[in-house]
């Protein structure tokens, strides 16, 4: 099997290679597919669940499933957009966070994918963990409280960077980004031209000395929603 | 400001600043001149804008900024639900507890000894952590609105903008769902 097959996305026929992930596949067809977890160049990690379609009527992570012959997914439903919705609203309810003094703010996908749903307030009774901050390197910082575990820091200083300066440790409400076990950041051989540093989606981990410095209305999601580059590649008919 | 016979009441609008810092109320004056043409058709009940204290009949509107860190704000909140058709959460202190939420992941005694006895700004002679019937007992937690009554319309921002404002109340004096477009929703 190697030539291409077409799958059914929404009742729009795509192309795909075999092998390739439903979510790789609509990006290319320009049909956006929300994500948090996903980032293209790292290994699909399959963690967040806001990706979820479902294939021949099954639910599935499309970051992680890959196509067949003529399989039918659903992803943009009210079902589908709902079930997102409240992965999104836990998500803010489960971490400590405050967008209103964010440097990431206008520039974080989990703030952008919220406002991409339409999402005014999450529905669940905020956990308000006790999280830690380590600001100990002289050009990165890395605040717990917005981490929301997506794992791009973990794949990207271990596949790209070649490190393994991030990893996860806990369980359950306990889990959490580590650095080097329990090291220090200011020990753990990071460097700020590291890609672990720039794959954060949210404002847990910080370059420093970088903050405000795109004005309000200019930054990345102020007016173009998230998805929108994708939705871009889609070709006019 | 009544009612002439024969005139038609106007709906009223209730505004009021929980736990909150008044700049979603600095916002509401942000509307500019509109809140003119808002004037002409809606009348201000209990609201900081006009300075009345009670509540003088039935509100259509209800507009909550801040969310509830002691018992007078859960009172109060709760009077507003009784008193208003439609209850708006005006602002991420009111929508998600904002700010004054950064103490939810402290005790409240770890608060407290902190602004009243260790803090190293602290000059407290009497080394008491205040205690009055006169004041009003703070809650565990800061607790947005809408974990306390039933909110019917959430405006989030920090501020939310003075058009974010005006389209939703123009919304919903016409009756219709105000769907805020992209640009307006904003937790910042
Ligand atoms: S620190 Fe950022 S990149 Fe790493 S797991 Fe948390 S949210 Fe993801
Ligand atoms: S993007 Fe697929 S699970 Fe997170």
């Amino acid at each position: 099997m190697s030539g291409p097959v077409t799958i059914l996305i929404d009742g729009v026929e795509v192309s795909a290679r075999p092998g390739q992930t439903i979510l790789d596949a609509a990006d290319e067809a320009g049909i956006y597919i929300p994500r948090l977890c996903h980032l293209p160049g790292l290994a699909p990690f399959g963690s967040c669940r806001v990706c979820t379609v479902t294939a021949n009527g099954r639910p599935c992570a499309s970051c992680t499933t890959p196509v067949t012959p003529g399989m039918i997914v659903e992803n943009d439903t009210e079902r589908l957009r709902e079930m997102r919705r409240q992965i999104v609203e836990m998500l803010f309810s489960e971490g400590n966070h405050f967008c209103m003094f964010c440097e990431k703010s206008g520039n974080c996908e989990l703030q952008a994918m919220a406002y991409r749903l339409g999402i005014p307030a999450s529905r669940y009774p905020g956990i308000w963990p006790v999280r830690d901050v380590d600001s100990t390197h002289p050009d990165i910082l890395i605040d717990r409280n917005r981490c929301i575990l997506c794992g791009r820091c973990v794949r990207a200083s271990r596949d790209v960077d070649g490190k393994q300066v991030f990893g996860f440790v806990g369980r359950g409400h306990g889990k959490r980004i580590a650095v080097l076990g329990d090291a220090r950041l200011r020990d753990s051989g990071v460097d700020v031209t590291d890609a672990a540093i720039d794959v954060c989606p949210v404002g847990a981990i910080l370059r420093k000395g970088t903050a405000f410095r795109v004005p309000i209305g200019q930054r990345r999601f102020d007016k173009e929603p998230i998805g929108a580059d994708i939705e871009a590649r889609k070709e006019k008919p | 400001m009544s009612a002439r016979p024969g005139e038609r009441q106007k709906p009223k609008i209730a505004t009021v600043s929980l736990a909150g810092c008044f700049g979603c109320h600095m916002s509401i004056l942000d509307i500019d001149e509109r809140i003119l043409d808002l004037a002409k058709v809606v009348e201000f009940s209990r609201s900081p804008i006009n300075d009345l204290k009670k509540f003088d009949g039935r509100c259509a509107v209800g507009i909550v900024e801040g969310g509830c860190a002691n018992e007078e704000n859960v009172e109060v909140l709760r009077e507003f639900r009784r008193k208003c058709d439609i209850l708006v959460s005006l602002g991420d202190c009111a929508t998600m507890g904002g700010i004054p939420a950064l103490r939810n992941s402290i005790p409240l005694s770890e608060c407290l000894e902190t602004a009243y006895l260790d803090g190293p700004t602290v000059v407290n002679p009497l080394g008491r952590i205040p205690s009055d019937e006169e004041i009003p007992l703070l809650l565990d937690k800061v607790y947005p609105c809408h974990e306390i009554v039933k909110i019917d319309l959430f405006l989030p921002g920090c501020p939310p903008s003075a058009e974010a404002i005006f389209s939703a109340l123009t919304g919903i004096l016409g009756k219709s769902r105000p769907d805020l477009p992209y640009e307006l929703l904003k937790y910042d």
